[in-house]
């Protein structure tokens, strides 16, 4: 479930200049200007409490998990698997129910591929895709959870179809009826929008969903590191999020499935750690999730994601949301202020309904130019499409400038960004 | 309080190409063209060119991207208008060279006239693929690709 962000619990000035003493990074200097790091939606930094973590695994325990019977191997496979558990527990589900992947993009192939190959198979004959079954995304999605589904409609036949966004970029929810339909088996949405950073209606998707009995995957990358989220309170039977996006590290990410949804599904990637018996023949295989976990695993990225949930966790995912509710509204109101600013997404939103984050066209100046004339003075933000080609084109355009905030996020940043935003309008000359 | 290098990327003529850009025109019999695109920030140019014995009789493209891309392709147009393959071939490898040097080459005075004004971008090696764009395209209008 989504926790509406109270203001009563936000982080004070003086909470976000503590957590800043934990991300060393954030003292950078940028070409002569303290660095004001507005591109978290990419990536998040970390804390040294996640670095440590890392660290000290392979100062102490570093070892290959799930094999061996030495003394660091099941250390390191205890610490795994807890890593696991408190994963799982952040986002309200069990332990079984993750599985660990390098990221969202990873998950959300993994499960793909996992579907595919139920096609070849005659024991996962319920998971089948064929011509005349249908896969539902949005015109809203990362480009993570819409070529894979592209690619999975190709191999098995089955259609694509998308629920469309308005001119504004929000999701046309009145069409779910007409789009999901009986022959939709699988439904595919972002719960935030990296280019919007609205907060999708999920329950009303669902609904239709269940209605019509298809599969829901929810790619959360936006959220998780954003709000406090429950994904068994969701309904949702799958998820994806990447750990590098909430202040863990690269190279780990995680796929929830729903026990029995997990449970089902063939594995995709093939080999060591994943089985029971082997013969030359044939393989069995071991229940979710260490089916779906061939080879040896990335565990000083998993204990070190861990680490990050902990962090999350002592601070408290509703103060960092509301944290992150008033980033997004003074960005917004700041950019409202500046003529010849179009901030996508915001129509038919109210300010808790979006996270840190704001998109902007600048008229008579390119998504770079602005990205280039921010960076002289030390504010990191994103342009170009953000892996969303045809929301952009959608809406008109082929790049904006992103700024996304994170719990580190000051007003001063913000307050840099918008000073920046109103002066490179000067400097390229579109005043007048 | 931009800083001198920003102020060399974005020098007045570049601003200025890129707002009145030369060389936008539909060629009624061109020899040649080429569509480029740079994927990761969706900017795009479409060049022809009219070779007439040995000699670039007209250029003329249309597209659209940065303040750099533009300007770039605006530059060009103007430049190599007239010129004959053979040199505009030397010109293109001068000026990848150029650009791609980090800022340790400058464009000479004399060989590129107007178009010295890019020297700044190749401090900027992420922009460096913008200032390319249409030089890359008239690349392969030359080599008939
Ligand atoms: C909404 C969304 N989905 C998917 C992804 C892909 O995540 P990753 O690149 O970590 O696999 C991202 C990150 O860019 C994202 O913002």
């Amino acid at each position: 479930m989504t926790t509406t962000p109270s203001t009563q619990a936000m982080l004070s000035p003086a909470d976000v200049e503590r957590i800043r003493g934990d991300f060393p990074i954030l003292q950078t200097e940028v070409n002569g200007h303290p660095l004001a790091y507005l591109d978290s939606g990419a990536t998040s930094q970390k804390p040294l409490a996640v670095l440590d973590a890392e660290r000290d695994f392979y100062l102490r325990r570093n070892s290959a998990v799930h094999r061996g019977a030495h003394m660091l191997a099941a250390e390191a496979t205890e610490e795994f698997e807890n890593a696991r558990a408190t994963v799982a527990g952040f986002v309200g589900v069990t332990a079984d129910e993750i599985v660990w992947t390098s990221g969202a993009t990873e998950g959300l192939n993994l499960l793909a591929y996992a579907l595919s190959n139920a096609t070849f198979s005659p024991e996962h004959a319920a998971l089948r895709l064929s011509p005349g079954d249908e896969i539902v995304v949005t015109e809203q999605e990362h480009h993570a959870n819409l070529i894979p589904w592209q690619q999975l409609a190709l191999r098995t036949g089955a259609t694509l179809r998308f629920i469309p966004v308005d001119d504004d970029g929000v999701l046309r929810v009145d069409l779910i009826d007409e789009i999901i339909t009986e022959r939709a088996r699988l439904v595919t949405f972002s719960h935030v929008s990296n280019v919007l950073g609205t907060i999708n209606p999920v329950s009303e998707i669902i609904a239709r969903a269940r209605q019509v009995g298809a599969i829901v995957v929810l790619d959360a990358c936006q959220s998780v590191p954003h709000l406090p989220v429950d994904l068994r309170a969701l309904d949702v039977d799958f998820a994806v999020f990447s750990g590098h996006k909430m202040l863990g590290p690269t190279g780990v990410g995680v796929l929830y499935g729903r026990g029995p949804m997990l449970d089902a599904l063939p594995p995709f990637l093939t080999g060591g750690s994943m089985i029971t018996t082997v013969t030359m023949e044939g393989a069995e295989f071991l229940p979710a999730p260490q089916r779906f976990e061939a080879g040896t695993q990335r565990v000083s990225q998993a204990i070190a994601l861990a680490a990050a949930a902990r962090y999350l966790d002592a601070i408290g995912m509703d103060r960092i949301a509301a944290h992150g509710a008033h980033v997004g509204r003074r960005l917004l109101d700041g950019l409202d202020a500046i003529d010849g600013v179009r901030v996508i997404g915001t129509a038919g939103h109210q300010y808790d309904e979006r996270v840190g984050l704001a998109s902007i066209d600048v008229a008579g100046i390119h998504a770079h130019d602005l990205g280039q004339f921010l960076d002289d003075r030390g504010i990191a933000v994103r342009v170009g499409h953000h892996c969303t080609q045809p929301l952009h084109r959608r809406l008109g355009l082929t790049a904006t400038t992103r700024a996304s905030g994170s719990l580190y996020t000051t007003d001063d940043d913000i307050d840099r960004f918008l000073q920046g935003v109103s002066d490179a309008r000067t400097y390229f000359g579109v005043t007048s | 309080m931009s800083s001198d290098e920003l102020n060399g990327l974005y020098q007045q003529l570049i601003l200025d190409h890129s707002k009145s850009p030369h060389g936008q025109v539909t060629l009624d019999n061109p020899t040649a063209s080429s569509h480029q695109l740079n994927p990761t920030c969706g900017d795009e140019i479409t060049l022809s060119i009219e070779v007439d014995s040995g000699t670039i009789a007209h250029v003329g493209w249309k597209g659209h991207g940065c303040t750099i891309s533009q300007s770039s392709a605006s530059l060009l147009s103007t430049l190599v208008e007239g010129r004959e393959v053979d040199d505009t071939k030397l010109l293109l490898e001068e000026f990848r060279e150029a650009m791609r040097s980090r800022g340790t080459i400058e464009l000479d005075e004399e060989r590129f006239e107007d178009a010295i004004a890019l020297n700044g971008v190749s401090r900027y090696v992420a922009r460096v693929k913008c200032a390319m764009l249409a030089w890359v395209a008239l690349e392969h209008t030359l080599e008939g690709r």
